[in-house]
């Protein structure tokens, strides 16, 4: 770990300023990504701005009949909301399939769209990373990657977006709302808030320098039957091998996004249109133009046998 | 004490303290904080702190670019590398060198150690460091090793009984599968740690590490200074699983490190060097035939492995227990090494069996269902009271027949479907395995002194180290059992070089041989207590705190109101090893649910019926087993140190990315012992089972996956993809 020096933030747009201004700058919320990142070095920001104290901790509805979700409710707090259990369960389910009790007490919704790949190569400094250092290339790429993606991946990156919670705010169309160091609010749709690599693995989401997110919304539920199929070696507390966010309407149409093959939650809407037909035909689609690798290409049948699990479960 | 006859009635016999459940007397001090593990202890003032170094690359040489900024780095006192420490020995229990320079033998090899005074300094200026390498060609690829790796052992030959080629090549019934195991990581949660405080020419080094003297030994060794001038320290380990039998970087560094700052230093290795840094359980490629005739009986057995180890290493020897488990006049065994520039490979808990039985139980499941046999009655019909080898040896003890038949009973084993691929119950394609479980045991001399206090209170010190498993326990429950007294007047001491050398931990043999060497110290004492008393000693008895002979009875503590009495001796074998085989054996029956659609398989139920020998402390020895059953499902299942072939290194080295088994994994667990007293292996008449609890695990949860499925994987761990293709077709 680098020496870094930390402030607590007290105004949105004073934190965006201090993370904006300064190169090196980051915020911190929970810490459960961004100190384990630390401690190896993967991460060095040389000031940190807490963003803890700055409220953004409450779930309220929105005129539209939808959700507001702070950036810094806990994802324990968001998984057992009961408007999301009820409304939202995709939402609370992909939640609770993730990490550890301890770790979703501390990490919060803003901290979870942007933790980081668990890439191996990227967590070990001695490997060259394009990611973690640009243009020094991609040791992944004919290595160990049983984890890493399938699809939407570049020459310069194969790895995942490895979270959950994502994949269900996906199917959801949520919106991302954030604050720059002007005070400018926008809002960004979830479908284009997580990048493509490209040639530019670096930057995970189209976030400008010190742009803070303040909450997370979900228009007005969608009813159906809501879905997360998490499929891992281990029964708890490892990241998805694939995941499948779904809502299943009772005509069998529906949406769905799955999780571990991109660099982003994998929604092709597309593809979701031919639900009715089966997980063969939605996969097909979905999985168009993938590029697996040996060691990682178990994942594009594994996608469909798992949507025909929850095809079947919503028919049972 | 020197035991070179079967064991006749002693006080053990009473098993009034000894064979029943006790809690750990140092649980308290574990759940409170208070038990000082390596970095914790707080007689080393002031101390500063070391951060290691390791390579960037596997095999090669290297050179400092800025190795005077990191030395001038806030805090930095000073950085010793493989120029500054001067000439180093090398321990007689190590393959490489605990401190690289100039060359590289292995990733993440230490090469320096920056000593600063806040771990965060000499972090960071660890950091700074700057270093050119020059990569060399490494044999990273065991599969193309091992296509030129010759014989080990046995002068370059496969050990043989009979005529194996003949009788395989006759026999109407066989099979000859090839099997393979990985690499895996002790992944132990206490990381390799030390504190190193020199005085003069004498080192004092708290450390954790399971056995005391080979430790000792070997840093006088990598030092060059005499043994007698340290002081090794390891009174409390979090967990070892083979991974700290050995001296390692941390002890090593932190001596050197506290000579160069002249400060007492404090090491830990962080997480991702467990694995590179220190040393695994090296991956196998195995071969096994069988050949049987049509009524079960095994006429010809072989097994061959194959692994790889740096240039002096040796191998994992997975084929012994292929020499004892199964009768068969045709054998043949054999052991390849091929050499590797990985990290160093050598023990981890059952080395051998663990992946050795991994391979055999299931040859024999897949054996079982060619002969059209129930595996437990095949395992039966083929079951030996001696050494297959050499015939006029039998097993001092050998219940596994009895394992198998109680545990088919208690698990409800009749009700497996014997066709593959049959049993649903909802998403989950259920199926039903078993497995033998086999551990040699291992004789070990082991000493202990014992002092009586005018107090009544009985101390008892022994460099018997305590790695979890229970070890303070058992000790003070042999005591109690020689002396007469509770559990309370006994106390103690453990894991340090300046008592008596011990048994250690390891191989399973610590429980045992070191309560047989307490077990001598106590008859020493005793025969010092009678003196003292004026007792006559044939047949004097110790209960209750006092000495009873005839009508005569006196309390305890006063045969040391002149003072302390002290006594001390130590167990030593004779023949009796050779004379009789000596074993520990079990049945493991495991019921596993295949997820259908995702192939992810998910244990729901486990049983170990084990013979072992007198079982001195039920409750530890069933964490023993329920822990190394556990391990062996992260073996089936998840553990899987993956190897980059290009760059030499385990490239999951960490708690994230190396997966073991979760509370989750783990829905129930059953344990049954076997009454058993096996005199010809100690006084104690007590094995072990820490080790028997793992092998065969991972195979019994291989043979239910193939149960479930109807597809045979031979390729651990067993994870999804391996079988997702070949799964019946969904409904
Ligand atoms: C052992 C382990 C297992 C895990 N398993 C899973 C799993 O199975 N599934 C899963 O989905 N996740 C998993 N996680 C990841 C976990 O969900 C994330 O670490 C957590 O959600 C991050 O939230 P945080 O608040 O702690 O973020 P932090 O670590 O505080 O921050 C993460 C990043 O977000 C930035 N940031 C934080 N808040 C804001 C904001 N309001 N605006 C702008 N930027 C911000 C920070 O600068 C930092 O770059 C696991 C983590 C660990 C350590
Ligand atoms: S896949 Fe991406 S994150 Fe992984 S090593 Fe390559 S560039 Fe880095």
């Amino acid at each position: 770990m680098r020496a870094f020096t930390y402030e607590r933030a007290t105004d949105p747009v004073a934190a965006a300023r201090a993370v904006a201004q300064r190169p090196g700058a980051r915020y911190i919320a929970g810490g459960t990504n961004l100190l384990d990142l630390m401690k190896l070095e993967v991460e060095t920001p040389t000031h940190l701005v807490d963003v803890q104290d700055l409220g953004f901790t409450r779930i309220e509805r929105t005129p539209q009949g939808g959700l507001r979700i702070g950036a810094l409710v806990t994802n324990t707090d968001l998984a057992a909301d009961d408007h999301v259990r009820r409304d939202y369960a995709v939402l609370s389910r992909a939640i609770l399939a993730g990490a550890s009790g301890q770790l979703r007490n501390k990490a919060t919704t803003g901290g979870n769209l942007l933790q980081r790949t668990r890439c191996p190569y990227f967590y070990d400094t001695n490997m060259a990373c394009n990611k973690r250092r640009p243009g020094s290339g991609c040791a992944a790429i004919g290595g160990y990657s049983r984890q890493l993606g399938v699809v939407g991946v570049s020459t310069s990156c194969i790895a995942t977006f490895p979270g959950d919670m994502a994949v269900a705010l996906r199917v959801l169309d949520a919106m991302v709302e954030t604050i720059d160091a002007h005070g400018q609010t926008r809002s960004i749709p979830i479908a284009g808030f997580h990048r493509l690599w490209e040639d530019k693995p670096q930057q995970d989401t189209v976030l400008a320098p010190g742009e803070l997110i303040t909450a997370v919304t979900l228009p007005p539920p969608l009813g159906g039957q809501h879905f997360y199929e998490k499929v891992r070696d281990r029964a708890s507390y490892a990241f998805a091998l694939v995941s499948v966010a779904a809502v299943i309407q009772p005509d069998g149409t529906g949406r769905v996004a799955f999780g571990g093959v991109a660099p982003k939650p994998w929604r092709v809407e597309a593809a979701e249109a031919l639900l009715p037909q089966g997980a063969d035909a939605v996969t097909r689609q979905a999985f168009e133009g993938a590029t697996p690798t040996k060691d990682n290409d178990f994942k594009l049948p594994l996608a469909t046998r798992a949507l025909a699990y929850v095809i079947a479960q919503a028919k049972a | 004490m020197k035991f070179n006859v079967p064991a006749t009635n002693n006080p053990i016999d009473r098993m009034s303290v000894v064979g029943r459940a006790q809690d750990r007397i140092d649980g308290p001090l574990k759940t409170t904080g208070l038990a000082p593990y390596a970095y914790e202890h707080r007689e080393a003032a002031n101390p500063a702190y070391g951060y290691v170094i390791g390579a960037a690359i596997a095999k090669g040489s290297f050179r400092w670019l800025n190795l005077d900024a990191v030395r001038a780095a806030p805090g930095v006192i000073s950085v010793v590398t493989a120029e500054d420490a001067g000439t180093l020995g090398k321990g007689q229990f190590n393959t490489v060198k605990l401190l690289g320079g100039p060359e590289v033998d292995h990733y993440h090899q230490a090469i320096a150690i920056v000593v600063a005074e806040t771990f965060e300094q000499a972090r960071a200026a660890a950091a700074m460091a700057r270093v050119d390498y020059d990569r060399a060609q490494g044999r990273f690829d065991l599969d193309r090793a091992l296509k030129a790796a010759p014989i080990v052992g046995n002068g370059g030959q496969p050990a043989t009984v009979g005529d194996f080629g003949a009788a395989f090549a006759a026999a109407p019934v066989k099979i000859d599968a090839e099997y393979t195991t990985p690499d895996q990581t002790h992944a132990m949660m206490e990381p390799f740690a030390s504190i190193a405080a020199w005085q003069g020419d004498e080192l004092t080094i708290w450390t954790s590490n399971q056995m005391i003297d080979w430790g000792r030994g070997d840093l006088a060794r990598t030092l060059g200074m005499p043994k007698e001038k340290i002081r090794f320290l390891s009174p409390y380990i979090g967990g070892g699983f083979g991974g700290k039998l050995f001296l390692r970087t941390d002890a090593v560094l932190a001596a050197l490190g506290a000579r160069a700052a002249a400060r007492p230093v404090k090491v830990a290795l962080p997480r991702p060097f467990i694995a590179n840094n220190s040393t695994h359980r090296p991956a196998t490629r195995q071969r096994i035939r069988i050949g049987a005739t049509p009524d079960g009986t095994i006429t010809a057995i072989a097994h061959e492995s194959g692994s790889g180890d740096q240039p002096g290493g040796g191998p994992e020897t997975a084929t012994g227990q292929t020499e004892l488990l199964y009768a068969g006049a045709n054998r043949l065994t054999a052991l390849r090494l091929a050499v590797l520039d990985l990290p160093e490979g050598n023990a981890m808990r059952a080395p051998g069996e663990a992946p050795g039985m991994m391979a055999l139980e299931v040859a024999m499941d897949e054996m079982a269902e060619k002969l059209g046999m129930d595996p437990v009655a095949f395992r039966i019909k083929n079951d030996t009271q001696v050494d297959p080898a050499r015939p006029e040896r039998r097993f001092s003890q050998r219940q596994l027949v009895r394992c198998f038949s109680e545990g088919a009973e208690q698990f409800g084993w009749s009700r497996r479907n014997a066709v593959p691929g049959k049993v649903r119950d909802g998403r989950w394609l259920v199926g039903m395995g078993v497995a033998a479980a086999f551990r040699n045991h291992i004789n070990r001399t082991s000493g202990a002194r014992v002092h009586l206090d005018p107090d009544g209170l009985v101390t008892v010190e022994t460099d018997m180290t305590d790695i979890g498993t229970g070890s303070y326990t058992i000790i003070a429950q042999t005591v109690a059992e020689m002396m007469g007294v509770p559990i309370a007047s006994v106390k103690v001491k453990l894991g340090s070089s300046a008592f008596p050398v011990a048994a250690g931990s390891g191989g399973q043999w610590g429980a045992a041989n070191a309560t047989a060497g307490v077990y001598a110290a106590c008859v020493k004492l005793r025969e010092a207590v009678l003196q003292s008393l004026g007792f006559d000693a044939s047949d004097a008895l110790f209960e209750d705190g006092h000495v009873r002979s005839g009508n005569r009875s006196t309390e305890l503590r006063k045969a040391a109101a002149a003072g302390r009495l002290t006594a001390e001796d130590r167990i030593e074998f004779g023949e009796l090893a050779e004379k009789w085989q000596i074993s520990t054996f079990g049945a493991h029956f495991v019921e596993v649910g295949v997820d259908a659609y995702t192939g992810a398989t998910r244990i729901r139920r486990m049983l170990a019926v084990c013979a072992a020998g007198r079982i001195i402390n039920p409750k530890s020895a069933r964490s023993q087993v329920i822990g190394a059953m556990t391990m062996g499902v992260g073996g089936a299942l998840m553990e899987e140190l993956a190897v980059d072939r290009r760059f030499g290194f385990f490239v999951n080295h960490d708690l994230a990315s190396y997966e073991v088994p979760v509370h989750a994994d783990i829905p129930h667990q059953d344990v049954v012992f076997l009454e058993e007293a096996d005199d010809k292996a100690n006084p104690m008449k007590a094995k072990g089972v820490g080790e028997l609890g793992l092998c065969g695990v991972a195979a019994a949860i291989a043979n239910a996956i193939y149960n479930a499925t109807g597809v045979r994987v031979r390729d651990y761990p067993i994870t999804l993809d391996k079988h997702l293709n070949q799964l019946p077709p969904l409904t």
